[in-house]
């Protein structure tokens, strides 16, 4: 089919099957290898990109779902070779160890914050339940979004 | 056979169209977060998809004079999200548990129905409201009871070339407590080891009607009636509840798999009945 969406800002139009995975026709058609597979059956989060605005599994998304909506992957969130503040944190913070999870996690977050500008500590845990990290753990990341979330909103 | 190459999905334009799909044999696509599972391990056959998440006429949540209708390709984050729901705190609190955040975004509660898992969490509140399932199809509209709709684990009242098309969720009489708890490992992506859902009507502390629905105990979602029955006049208490332990223990009906064995969802369910008793600070 003939697949036409706004994938990071840009209108876009590709040739691909309606049934191949957002997943890879992102990483292997497009080169954006940002978004990770983790366990290709939407128990890790590895995936997640967002989909007109709402977070959402690539590895469980069929590229004809996303026909005429916007989607947002890792690659999008800097601006003019500037990292986003969420990507910002989670350096400061060491909120990243092998860094497979950590596209996802930021991508989950950024929903969150999209949703909830000032999440307390229980409710970024519980909005980052859907992420798994096998390396290390948790407390780095929840710091991240937290000084993420404090650094928007001193804008 | 694990499937390697890109499955068919063919996208229909409206309800009409969807429906000559399905006739032809094409697997109704809601969310996919199911769905595409399956068909990647194989253990879906479908010679096709029918992906029904962009049909108007099987969207969106509606408040009715007695109660709510939810199209069967609304989500989950969209059924938790609109006002009517605030009225069935019941059917709020089991979606809250699904998943995560992504696959409450993805995942319908027509596809929760139409998947007949017994492990469910959306259908625990659709037994206890005792929704109803409108089905349309070849032949016209049906509509079942849920707990008609539901035969077995993946089996349904679905006929060939017939689709969900909403959900009836009446308003329960007013006043009623609402109670949900699910049980495993962690809170989130988990698929419970036994779930016990519940409205109680109090007066006073005394229950006068009680409503229980349990998942993963048995191959449905199961009411265990006696015991719904045998709470009414009793007092809010632990020591009441704990009285009727056994009977739900001997009520459910579960297996053992890789996530727990039958005796200890049988004890879990019966621990769950004295967690009741958080109702009555509410």
């Amino acid at each position: 089919m003939t697949l036409r969406f706004r994938l990071n800002g840009r209108d876009l139009t590709v040739e691909t099957p309606a049934g191949r995975r957002l997943l890879d026709l992102l990483r292997e058609d497009l080169g954006l290898t940002g978004t990770k597979e983790g366990c290709g059956e939407g128990e890790c989060g590895a995936c997640t990109v967002l989909v007109d605005g709402k977070p959402r599994l690539a590895c469980l998304t069929a590229a004809i779902q996303v026909e005429g909506k916007d989607v947002l992957t890792i690659e999008g969130l800097a601006t003019a070779g500037k990292l986003h503040p969420l990507q910002e944190a989670f350096i400061a913070t060491a909120g990243v160890q092998c860094g497979f999870c950590t596209p996802g996690l930021i991508m989950a977050a950024y929903a969150l914050l999209q949703e909830n500008p000032c999440p307390t500590r229980d409710e970024i845990r519980d909005y980052l339940g859907g992420n798994l990290c096998r390396c290390t753990g948790y407390a780095q990341v929840v710091e991240a979004v937290e000084r993420a979330a404090r650094e928007l909103a001193g804008r | 056979m694990r499937r390697t190459g890109p499955v068919e999905i063919v996208r229909p334009r409206d309800l009409g169209e969807a429906l000559r799909e399905v006739a032809a044999g094409g697997r109704p696509l809601a969310g996919g977060t199911d769905l595409f599972v399956r068909v990647r391990k194989g253990t879906d056959a479908s010679p096709f998809l029918v992906d029904i998440g962009g049909i108007a006429d099987l969207q969106g949540v509606r408040e009715t004079e007695t109660g709510v209708e939810i199209g069967a390709a609304a989500t989950h984050a969209q059924i938790l999200a609109h006002p009517a729901t605030e009225r069935l705190p019941v059917l709020r609190l089991a979606l809250q548990t699904i998943g995560s955040p992504a696959l409450r975004a993805m995942g319908t509660l027509g596809g929760n129905l139409v998947n007949a898992s017994p492990a469910g969490d959306g259908l625990v509140p659709l037994y206890l409201l005792e929704a109803r399932v409108n089905v349309i199809g070849p032949g016209g509209e049906t509509s079942y009871p849920v707990a008609e709709f539901i035969l077995g684990p993946g089996k349904t009242a679905l006929r060939p070339g017939e689709l969900v098309r909403s959900i009836t969720v009446p308003w329960p009489p007013d006043g009623a407590r609402a109670y949900f708890r699910k049980v495993g490992r962690r809170r989130a992506l988990l698929i419970a080891v036994a779930s016990l859902g519940a409205l109680l009507w109090l007066d006073g502390e005394t229950i006068c009607e009680a409503r229980l629905a349990l998942g993963s105990v048995a191959p449905t979602v199961l009411r265990p009636r006696a015991v719904e029955q045998a709470l009414v006049g009793q007092p809010l208490a632990v020591e009441a509840l704990a009285g009727l332990r056994e009977a739900l223990s001997s009520a459910v009906q579960p297996i053992s798999d890789l996530r727990a064995s039958a005796g200890y969802r049988r004890q879990v369910a019966g621990n769950l009945l004295l967690d009741l008793v958080s109702l009555r600070s509410v």
